[in-house]
């Protein structure tokens, strides 16, 4: 379990994370989003201690990463991949990591093979390509066998084959009752492996929901109709007790199917130019949800978001 | 308790300290350049007796050393800044994050290292040095040759100390080297030359460790080291390293990662 409490980070007059409040719980996978720059490696980094909050805490287990006894037994992180220094062999970098957190050395090896490195072991770190330190990242991470892992955008730089790799470590560390908590900048990727959702833009909180019910919420299914007589054709579909909204474009969102909407304006003679099944994917989704938060950022005092 | 095993600790950053080729480079360079030169100085020396001012057999003894100390430093600038250069401070963080512990860690780890290096550079060179002088060389039981071989150990072991307090605080192996490698050589070998420069450039570490190896110079000129005793000399170096070490870890403790 990790709580985020009322977290701020400021550099000088630019506020990065600004309080951010959340949890991530156990047993299953949450994704970390937002765009470029929203501030979510910034929020990792204080999880880890590695950076000090302005304001507020994060604690792991009920307390602050700095008081645990033996970090990588309780959280394996992987920030950056290529954070290794180059001339050291992957084996020696666990080697070096398990040592100081008293992790029997037996578990280096282990890591190696779970993680397919094990050709590679022997290699310096600096000949790497990014896929292979990804790996080797991931092997860090798993070190400790922890009960919390935080992982920045892990997918990154992967072969196919390595990101299904990953989305089953995910889930399958997930199912064991593990706290995953995985950034992406990408709501597809995080679609297909993540059960819960913490959006964050300008380092603000967004969304903290389900994924199920981001889906449902964001991917409405009704029908865009354009019509040069928008009065009759709300008048109409409103006497069959059809939900009519109006879109930014001038056109109108309705809550139906078209077969219905058609022999309704067919019926009626309601002239009609478009009628288009709406299909916003996640990811317009998620930009427009991200895309709010910087018009808020943008405007005056006086916006009008919940 | 709430914190990783200092001994833990120490045996990692140990692993970290032998796991990188630099480690046994520059270890070998420091010794390759304090023996060659000292045993070159000597054989020199040697070979136009007559003709030499100030015949010092310790002087020749250590006068590679003091150049042997170049390797040693980026030694421990790259112990300490490859950290950075790299990123890894950020994994070795989350490894340790007591940062003081960590900071204590790889510093004695580096230490010892330089300690061991320092020990075998020193006395090799010397006896190196001796044996090329031949009949006009001095032994290891002289008179103050134990007080001058143990003031270069210390002079090299906190020399390398002090690289690592600055390669924390600056967080740049370049950056690093650019400040000391300058403190270290130009003050005596160039800007010593300035006689009002003299009462400032004195006290700077390069010139403690002259004093401290007794390379002072019976001409008590002042040209080859300031003339204040090694006392005096081994509390201005301690001083040094003290600062550069206490820098480095109040900067490592405020500063993000």
């Amino acid at each position: 379990m990790i709580e985020v409490a009322d977290l701020t980070k400021r550099y000088g007059r630019t506020t990065a994370v600004e309080g951010l409040t959340f949890q991530v719980r156990p047993g299953r996978v949450t994704g970390f989003l937002g765009p470029n720059g929203a501030g979510k490696s910034t929020t990792m980094r204080m999880m880890l201690g590695l950076d000090r909050p302005t304001a507020g805490e994060v604690r792991i287990g009920g307390v602050p990463y700095q008081r645990l006894h033996d970090p990588l037994r309780t959280v394996g992180a992987l920030l950056d991949a290529k954070a290794v220094h180059p001339g050291r062999t992957a084996l020696n970098h666990l080697r070096s990591l398990a040592r100081g957190n008293r992790i029997p050395p037996q578990r280096v090896r282990e890591v190696i093979e779970l993680t397919g490195l094990r050709s590679a072991a022997r290699r310096r770190a600096g000949t790497f390509s990014l896929g292979m330190s990804q790996r080797l990242g991931i092997a860090a991470a798993l070190l400790g066998d922890p009960a919390v892992l935080v992982l920045d955008e892990p997918v990154n730089g992967l072969d196919p084959e390595g990101v299904l790799w990953i989305r089953h470590l995910m889930r399958d560390q997930a199912a064991q009752g593990r706290t995953v908590f995985v950034s992406s900048h990408l709501m597809s990727e995080a679609a297909l492996t993540v059960d819960h959702l913490i959006v964050i833009g300008r380092g603000r909180l967004l969304a903290d929901t389900s994924m199920t019910a981001f889906i449902d919420r964001h991917t409405d299914s009704g029908v865009r109709v354009r019509t040069p007589e928008p009065r009759r054709l709300r008048d109409v579909l409103a006497g069959a007790g059809i939900t009519v909204t109006d879109h930014a474009d001038g056109g109108l969102d309705v809550a139906a199917g078209a077969e219905r909407i058609g022999e309704l304006v067919a019926a009626h003679g309601v002239p009609v130019h478009e009628v288009t099944r709406n299909t916003a994917s996640l990811e317009e989704a998620f930009m427009r949800l991200t895309a709010d938060a910087l018009e808020y950022r943008a405007e005056p005092p006086g916006g009008v978001r919940r | 308790m709430t914190s990783n095993s200092p001994r833990a600790v120490l045996a990692a950053e140990w692993i970290k300290v032998w796991t990188v080729r630099t480690t046994g480079l520059t270890l070998l360079l420091t010794f390759a350049l304090s023996t060659g030169l000292g045993t070159l100085v000597a054989l020199s020396w040697r070979g136009d007796i007559e003709r030499v001012v100030n015949f010092d057999p310790l002087f020749a003894g250590l006068y590679g050393v003091t150049l042997g100390q170049l390797a040693l430093v980026v030694f421990g600038v790259l112990l300490v800044g490859s950290e950075y250069s790299s990123g890894s401070i950020r994994a070795s963080l989350c490894a340790v994050p007591q940062r003081g512990l960590l900071y204590g860690g790889k510093v004695l780890a580096g230490t010892l290292v330089a300690l061991a290096g320092s020990t075998v550079t020193v006395i090799v060179t010397f006896a190196g040095a001796q044996a090329a002088l031949g009949p006009y060389g001095t032994t290891l039981t002289a008179d103050g040759i134990p007080a001058a071989l143990a003031g270069a150990i210390a002079y090299l072991t906190l020399i390398c100390a002090f690289s690592m307090g600055i390669a924390t605080i600056v967080r740049s192996p370049s950056i690093s080297l650019g400040v000391l490698l300058p403190l270290l050589f130009l003050s005596s070998q160039g800007l010593g030359n300035v006689p009002a420069l003299k009462p400032v450039l004195r006290y700077l570490p390069d010139q403690a460790g002259l004093e401290l190896m007794g390379l002072a110079g019976p001409s008590a000129d002042g040209r080859f080291g300031p003339g204040y005793g090694t006392g005096t000399a081994l509390v201005i170096l301690l001083a040094w390293t003290a600062a550069a070490l206490a820098g480095g870890y109040l900067l490592l403790r405020r500063r993000d990662a």
